[in-house]
């Protein structure tokens, strides 16, 4: 690459990347809406965004959207938090027992690139079609994140804060509390935030699977009336929900990190 | 002289721990079989959700025996192998453009960054009104589902080749195509071999998940139809068929593309699984 072609290259504005990431949006949107105008796509097939936008006011109105996010919600974070607890204590026990974390880190690893959210039908003759299927597979979901991340954060506690712990004669749970816990801290909080993810993805897909609560269900419905463009507007508001999620966790681990 | 080494053998016997890794395992293993059996058998449960191992093998023995399961096996089959290959070579693609232009990176990563994590399964019902009820949405959304984390890893490992061989390529000269072939692509080869794993085990997922939702073949229509008649060992045997597929697809991706040092294998493991959300 010669020197011209650097300072050429250099001398090109560009706009920042964040407006560009909006144009781009914007243009994008702009040209779907004129396809559809034109009638190049299928209006029926994928309706403008403007009618997509427009179908909004029905799905707080008429579908409850309220309703099924507050629903879908709760599912999520029930699942997280049952998770978080049976998560947080195999972690800590595969730390404390050396053998069982050789023994079954590994299990639990294989577990994550595992299709377990295909254990549904199994749940689902255990617990019936209610919401206690729905928050296991959340469980399930989220679990091995859960674990590896507790396991790896207590793993990587420093000696010479144990050391001190020893010090002082704290008793195990003492040890754990004042000391292994804080330290792991963002390692745990980072394992619990894939995990909510994860759960958010398994609760919406069982709901949408077996056409119960929140929605999940709401889509199928919609999908089910071909209700279009409000279904799309249902994909849209799904992916805008969790990519909050996922927006507001990220923001939490950063901070959690730089107070470290 | 007998005696000593008599006792130095006993002696480090007794240093060592009974219980080892392996025995951990497999008492591990018989715990968990012993539960399933004693919950089936304690009537906490309807009769029939918990069915003895037996039966489940002796389903499995009848699945594997019969050209129907077979037929539903290799639709889905073909379904997630061109899922994969079609979502991965998207995938690879995208993020070596991603990555290559550290502009274009940061204008279009975080879109790919925030699509990520959502749940791809409710992208079914556009799907199904492009594609129709056949292969063709189990295939959509399985490569759609693959796509992400291999996108999102390849940029991520292009970003961390090391700049001094990018240098040396430089200085010898390389076309763009051998900078690719003998720089880029050998210090993708971690990258790749998680977005694969990764890609493999959620286009399974999408695949079996939209034949669940809607379908008329592969085997999550006949794990749904055994549902439906309350045939719950032979729905485990699917299942089970299913887990034992995806580890074997793992196990092969794992000795085809080949990462450097076993200690580094260990951590990729599962350290990769949360790259794409960290």
């Amino acid at each position: 690459m010669s020197d011209a072609a650097i300072v050429s290259r250099r001398s090109f504005w560009r706009p920042p990347p964040l407006l560009a990431r909006l144009g781009v949006l914007a243009g994008l949107l702009a040209l779907w809406e004129a396809a559809s105008y034109a009638g190049l796509v299928n209006a029926f097939i994928a309706p403008p965004p403007s009618a997509i936008f427009a179908s909004f006011e029905m799905l707080f109105v008429q579908e409850g959207l309220i309703n099924a996010f507050v629903r879908t919600f709760a599912e999520a974070l029930a699942a997280a938090s049952i998770g978080s607890v049976i998560g947080i204590s195999a972690g800590y026990a595969l730390h404390r027992y050396k053998m069982a974390g050789l023994a079954y880190t590994d299990w639990v690893a294989a577990m994550a690139s595992a299709p377990l959210v295909l254990l549904y039908p199994l749940f689902l003759v255990i617990f019936g079609r209610n919401s206690a299927t729905i928050v296991a597979m959340g469980v399930v979901g989220c679990l091995p994140p859960i674990i590896l991340k507790a396991k790896e954060g207590l793993d990587g506690v420093r000696p010479v804060l144990l050391n001190v712990g020893r010090a002082y004669g704290l008793s195990r749970w003492a040890m754990f509390s004042m000391i292994q816990f804080p330290a792991a801290l963002p390692t745990i909080f980072s394992g619990v935030r894939i995990g909510l993810l994860f759960a958010i993805i398994n609760v919406v897909g069982v709901e949408y699977l077996i056409v119960f609560g929140g929605l999940g269900q709401m889509i199928s419905d919609l999908g089910d009336r071909f209700e279009i463009p409000a279904m799309y507007a249902g994909i849209l508001f799904v992916v805008l929900v969790s990519i909050c999620f996922f927006f507001i966790t990220e923001k939490i681990e950063k901070w959690l990190l730089s107070s470290k | 002289m007998a005696a000593v080494e008599q006792i130095g053998r006993a002696g480090r016997a007794a240093l060592r721990p009974f219980w080892t890794v392996g025995r951990l395992r497999v008492a591990a293993l018989v715990v968990i079989f012993a539960l399933w059996e004693i919950a089936g058998a304690s009537g906490l449960f309807y009769r029939g959700v918990l069915p003895s191992s037996y039966l489940v093998v002796w389903a499995l023995l009848g699945l594997l025996t019969s050209m129907d399961f077979w037929f539903h096996a290799g639709v889905t089959g073909l379904e997630v192998l061109v899922a994969f290959v079609l979502g991965c070579s998207a995938g690879a693609l995208a993020g070596l453009m991603l990555g290559a232009n550290r502009y274009v990176g940061a204008v279009l990563e975080p879109f790919l960054h925030y699509l990520a994590p959502t749940p791809k399964i409710v992208f079914l019902p556009i799907l199904l009104i492009l594609f129709g009820v056949g292969m063709g949405s189990k295939i959509a959304l399985g490569a759609i589902s693959s796509f992400f984390p291999m996108a999102l890893g390849v940029a991520a490992g292009v970003r961390q080749v090391n700049p001094v061989l990018l240098r040396v390529g430089r200085t010898f000269s390389l076309s763009r195509f051998q900078m690719v072939r003998m720089i880029y692509l050998p210090a993708l080869v971690p990258s790749l071999a998680t977005g694969l794993r990764i890609g493999l085990g959620i286009s399974i997922v999408g695949c079996l998940m939209s034949e669940i939702k809607l379908s008329r073949m592969g085997l999550g229509f006949s794990a749904m139809e055994y549902y439906r008649v309350f045939d719950i060992p032979s729905m485990l045997a699917v299942l089970i068929f299913i887990f034992f597929c995806a580890a074997l697809g793992n196990v092969a991706i794992d000795k085809f593309v080949r990462l450097p040092g076993p200690h580094d294998r260990q951590k990729r493991k599962w350290s990769g699984f949360t790259r794409r959300f960290t």
